[in-house]
């Protein structure tokens, strides 16, 4: 079981490594946002379309990557702790019918 | 999978506000009777949100030489039902459409939709069916995320087709042309999007099984065994 945890782990970012290293050959890869590369193709298909509404705030792009890595830390945060709890409470639960024995 | 502010015409980007509405509101109902019903299920919650949130923070690199992230929104569609999703998904695109540039205002329903509401419907519904033909817990959690996620990008590709059909091939062609954009760099990011969620509720299933329990997650004498 535990091993197997720690496989799918390695074998997810086996996964991210091989994917720089891949993606990295090709020739113009600047690992651009697949989103943005969608707003381009609407662009090519039709011309003449303007967006009619514009992004009310945009962060400076130094504050947008601390903003995303807020979003990250904070899910990450709450995830870890929801697992650190359940992993406690099941030690604790262990040694107390140990302790009965 | 975030259509950019302003990138759909003002009449599509009021009817996918409209279709996502109602998901929305009966997601806050649900979440609101699962809180009074099940408190202790809370945290739980709060966790299945945390991973959606982190996951779809991260850009991750993909093989085409592009990046993409994953949605994270399977895991809590099979804990808790795909409806509860909606109103996650909705608070992690609004975060992003207001505070990071990232999706829109006006495209926000459209988002939601794909995100929030087909993504999560998908993995729950391969997830069950998965179940039912008996595959294992950890390859049906799996393909039903792996896939929710693609079917996400899908639905997104569907969206800017019937937007903006191609001149000369029409939707479909303009279908392929934005699935060809996001499916093959989304295809490696959907599997480790699966793997993670395979991860997560390995973890749930050994210690966790009380909560997996009440919410009928696993078959009774699963999650008994869970426990012990």
């Amino acid at each position: 079981m535990k091993a197997r945890k720690g496989g799918l782990l390695i074998l997810a970012a086996v996964l991210v490594v091989g994917s720089v290293l891949i993606g990295g050959r090709r020739e113009g890869a600047e690992f651009a946002g697949s989103d943005g590369q969608a707003m381009a193709t609407v662009a090519v298909i039709h011309p003449d379309y303007r967006p009619w509404f514009g992004v009310i705030w945009e962060p400076p792009p130094e504050i947008a990557s601390g903003l995303f890595a807020l979003q990250a830390a904070l899910g990450a945060g709450v995830l870890g702790y929801y697992l650190g709890f359940r992993r406690g409470r099941a030690a604790r639960q262990r040694n107390r019918s140990d302790a009965g024995d | 999978m975030h259509i950019a502010e302003g990138f759909l015409p003002p009449l599509h980007a009021l009817a996918w506000t409209g279709i996502a509405l109602p998901f929305v509101v009966i997601s806050a109902r649900r979440i609101n009777r699962l809180m009074r019903q099940q408190p202790q299920i809370k945290l739980l919650l709060a966790a299945a949100a945390a991973f959606a949130f982190a996951l779809s923070a991260l850009k991750l690199p993909s093989v085409t030489g592009s990046c993409s992230h994953a949605t994270g929104t399977g895991l809590g569609a099979m804990l808790f039902g795909p409806s509860i999703m909606a109103v996650l998904g909705a608070i992690v695109l609004t975060f992003q459409a207001l505070l990071l540039g990232h999706g829109g205002l006006t495209t926000l329903g459209a988002n939601v939709f794909s995100m929030a509401v087909v993504g999560p419907w998908i993995a729950y519904g391969l997830f069950r069916a998965a179940r039912g033909v008996n595959l294992p817990l950890a390859g049906s959690v799996f393909l039903a995320a792996m896939l929710g996620d693609l079917a996400t990008y899908m639905m997104s590709a569907g969206q800017l087709a019937l937007a903006f059909p191609d001149p000369a091939s029409g939707i479909t062609g303009s279908f392929l042309k934005f699935l060809g954009v996001f499916g093959p760099t989304q295809l490696p990011l959907a599997v480790i999007e699966g793997l993670l969620t395979v991860v997560i509720v390995n973890f749930l299933r050994e210690y966790s099984g009380e909560e997996l329990q009440s919410l009928k997650f696993l078959p009774e004498t699963l999650a008994v065994e869970a426990r012990s």
